[in-house]
């Protein structure tokens, strides 16, 4: 019983932290990016601007959420919930602290790698339901796009896998207590953070909205709450992607002095700035650009990045 | 490869940077005192308007927001009736002030004009007129013409000779 208790009281706090995080990184994001472009973005409402998160949820629950007449009007509403049920599901297995964690299951990072790739579907089916020339033009490219990147990211974890002899995270992360696998594996490294740009297409590999082109893509057609479904979705994206980086490459809740808990959100706020920093650094792309980086730089590297772990596992027996 | 952290690392010491954002109502930009705002109307030393109705700035006006009649005292001296500046059309491109003769009409740098009705956009000549003399200090314009004005014959504003009778320089 007060096991039970203690699980449901671990599960939703998490969801509700998760929650908040998505919301707040809308904040964060748009102040750090002014922040590298000499601005001050939003800091208005609020101390520093904080309660701009409540205003934009406000504006967003009050908007009209339109269904087109044209759209496969099923379809169109199941899409945006997808990614976010997905992205959420896949928080289950990321190990917080020592214990603290939804489900210790011994093949998380297989079901890491089956979840992200069910957020294709999300972004396929949202193209395709909208009806509209764009949206399916950024639906098949994220299809496409999916596909390439999700090969090399899972290689480029095995590496890991190899290391630690395990799937499971909270293994991984125990295996990392005299070096950090960013140490021996730092090609898996970075494929993997590439691949996890591509996986939650933030810029510069954000192809299927590219909004100079596409208008925005898969969610041109959204609106209102199902259009914040997709941002809550993308970023709980970064979110995601930023702790497995920290989990499986940095040691996870490992290091000195402070408590396991503050390591791991260090870790995690250190990509989470990264990510946004590539933002507001790179430029997008061109589509034919990022299909041959993808198959003919990171994919051969994961593929030696493998040889040799495979290779050095084997020697050392 | 190397290029992509060469930029990475030239945004993120953009952070150290002073932001070029001036947080207006509480900051307020500095403005040139030949920046184009609010027109006015200015006066001349006496405190008697500048203004003569020459409808020059009227007619120079791109967008046509500039109004006003034309009447005279019993002086002689030359004033608008009414003068009306409707700003929800003027596009403060200046060239009224430009072409004004009498620098009676003036742009100012206040720019916070904002209404709630349009029709409070339209401002006449009380409205226009300031009790200084704007940016040209001490020029009358009646001084200096040569024009038989109330009390000022011929001959008698600044730097002009007496009128000469023409029939006397006969040879």
């Amino acid at each position: 019983m007060n096991e039970t208790v203690m699980v449901l009281i671990r599960t939703f706090g998490i969801l509700a932290a998760l929650l908040s995080v998505g919301g707040l990184l809308i904040w964060l994001e748009r102040r750090l990016l002014a922040l590298w472009q000499e601005r001050y973005g939003p800091n208005r409402v609020g101390p520093f601007g904080l309660l701009q998160v409540v205003v934009d949820m406000v504006k967003v629950l009050f908007k009209e959420d339109w269904v087109p007449p044209f759209a496969d009007r099923p379809v169109f509403v199941v899409a945006p919930a997808i990614i976010v049920i997905v992205t959420l599901l896949s928080f289950a297995v990321v190990p917080f602290a020592p214990g603290l964690a939804v489900i210790d299951l011994n093949i998380g990072l297989l079901f890491f790698l089956g979840m992200s790739s069910l957020g294709v579907y999300s972004v396929a089916l949202a193209g395709w339901a909208s009806g509209s020339k764009y949206s399916l033009i950024g639906g098949l490219r994220s299809s496409a796009q999916m596909l390439a990147y999700e090969v090399f990211m899972g290689l480029s974890l095995m590496g890991v896998v190899m290391q630690a002899g395990s799937f499971d995270l909270a293994r991984i992360v125990e295996a990392q207590q005299d070096t950090w696998f960013i140490v021996p594996q730092f090609f898996g490294f970075i494929v993997f953070l590439i691949a996890g740009i591509a996986e939650t297409h933030r810029l510069p590999f954000d192809l299927p909205e590219a909004e100079s082109e596409l208008v925005a893509g898969f969610h041109s057609e959204y609106s209102g709450l199902k259009f914040g479904l997709f941002f809550l979705g993308e970023y709980l994206g970064i979110t995601l992607i930023s702790s497995l980086v920290a989990v499986l490459f940095l040691g996870g809740w490992q290091g000195p002095w402070l408590p396991p808990l503050a390591w791991y959100l260090a870790k995690t706020f250190l990509f989470i700035a990264l990510f946004i920093l590539i933002r507001a650094t790179l430029p997008r792309p061109r589509y034919d650009q990022l299909m041959a980086f993808g198959w003919k730089v990171c994919l051969p590297v994961a593929l030696l990045n493998l040889l040799a772990t495979g290779a050095f596992v084997l020697l050392k027996g | 490869m190397l290029s992509i952290l060469k930029s990475l690392w030239t945004v993120l010491v953009t952070m150290f940077r002073k932001r070029v954002t001036i947080q207006y109502p509480e900051e307020r930009p500095y403005l040139p005192p030949r920046w184009r705002g609010r027109i006015i109307l200015s006066r001349d030393p006496d405190g008697k308007e500048r203004c003569v109705a020459c409808h020059l700035c009227s007619a120079a006006c791109p967008v046509d927001c500039i109004a006003l009649q034309a009447a005279e005292d019993e002086t002689g001296r030359r004033y608008p009736a009414f003068f009306r500046i409707n700003f929800s059309r003027c596009i403060f491109c200046g060239y009224c002030e430009e072409a004004c003769p009498t620098y009676a009409i003036q742009l100012t740098p206040d720019f916070e004009m904002g209404e709630y009705l349009r029709k409070n956009l339209v401002y006449e000549k009380e409205n226009l007129l300031i009790s200084g003399q704007g940016k040209y200090h001490g020029y009358s314009f009646y001084r200096v013409a040569g024009l038989a004005v109330g009390g000022k014959d011929k001959g008698e504003a600044q730097n002009e000779e007496k009128p000469v009778d023409v029939k006397s320089l006969l040879p």
